[in-house]
């Protein structure tokens, strides 16, 4: 096979004999999608083929976004990948009823306690004050969409957009949605006065997040 | 049906909560990031430090994170 710069291929798909060029693209989509998707169970052939259809549809009426900031064929697999795995989200739950899933659902998805039989007194009291503020500010700070999205994505692992179809909107609207509810339940933690780096420590939390935490407690 | 989130769970919306940022990137900023981010992290370099919004949208976003984790699978086979 041909190797091709990004410009090279850019220009053999906008060219008037795009077919050797194409055929080289579904090669590589193929073999990719073959490792990409090697732990999916229900994968077959027909699949395979499917997917890459549909991302070279997808690459070729995108051509004037790709910006060159990675190689071609990167950017290429990406869609792809971004194709079937979608695909197989969709189809995963597509049977699943968002309704059934979140019907009757508060802040009863929050167990009562953290088992954690190594938390001393103090660090099993800071638990504890943190259950009850995320379950009041459950109740209490988010709309009803926001606790449907959030049993949903938590508790069931729904994908979100998934859980976005069963709401009638889009992942990056259900993103937002969500990201709005962490905000405010977070904003109900730091009016606690609850340190995030002893809640972190409480909850045996590593300290990646510690940074994040402490600014959002100085806004 | 599972009604309750186990403890994992529970520690994992407990550090997402914490970690909340008000400038997040939702899926498609961070999807058309990706294939940079991943090339980065292949090479070795920092791509959580040159990119700490795609960074943090994939520790908070599992679809998101399974494409990357996928993405970088197929440029790894490929070395």
């Amino acid at each position: 096979m041909v190797r091709r710069t990004n410009q090279e291929w850019l220009e053999a798909l906008r060219g008037p004999e795009r077919e050797q060029p194409l055929a080289d693209l579904r090669t590589i989509l193929v073999r990719g999608l073959r490792v990409a998707l090697a732990g999916q169970p229900k994968v077959t052939e027909d699949d395979l083929e499917d997917f890459v259809q549909e991302a070279l549809l997808r690459i070729l009426a995108a051509l004037d976004s790709f910006r060159g900031e990675s190689r071609f064929t990167t950017w290429a697999h990406k869609i792809a990948i971004h194709v079937a795995l979608s695909e197989l989200r969709r189809r995963r739950w597509r049977d699943v009823s968002l309704d059934s899933l979140t019907a009757g659902m508060d802040a009863d998805f929050l167990p009562e306690t953290f088992a954690d039989p190594s938390a001393g007194p103090e660090e099993h009291a800071v638990q504890q004050m943190v259950l009850d503020t995320l379950r009041r500010a459950i109740r209490d700070d988010l709309t009803d969409r926001q606790r449907r999205a959030l049993v949903a994505a938590r508790v069931h692992g729904m994908p979100i957009e998934e859980v976005a179809r069963g709401m009638g909107t889009n992942r990056n609207a259900l993103y937002k949605l969500l990201h709005d509810a962490r905000q405010r339940l977070q904003k109900a933690l730091v009016a606690r006065g609850l340190p995030p780096e002893q809640v972190l420590a409480a909850f045996g939390i590593q300290a990646e997040v510690r940074d994040a935490a402490t600014k959002a407690s100085k806004i | 049906m599972k009604a309750e989130l186990e403890a994992s769970e529970l520690k994992k919306l407990v550090r997402d909560v914490l970690s909340t940022r008000s400038n997040e990137i939702d899926c498609d900023e961070c999807l058309q990031q990706l294939d940079e981010f991943v090339e980065m992290t292949l090479a070795g370099q920092s791509a959580a430090d040159a990119m700490p919004l795609v960074q943090h949208h994939l520790e908070q976003c599992d679809s998101c994170r399974e494409e990357f984790e996928a993405l970088l699978a197929v440029l790894t086979s490929l070395l």
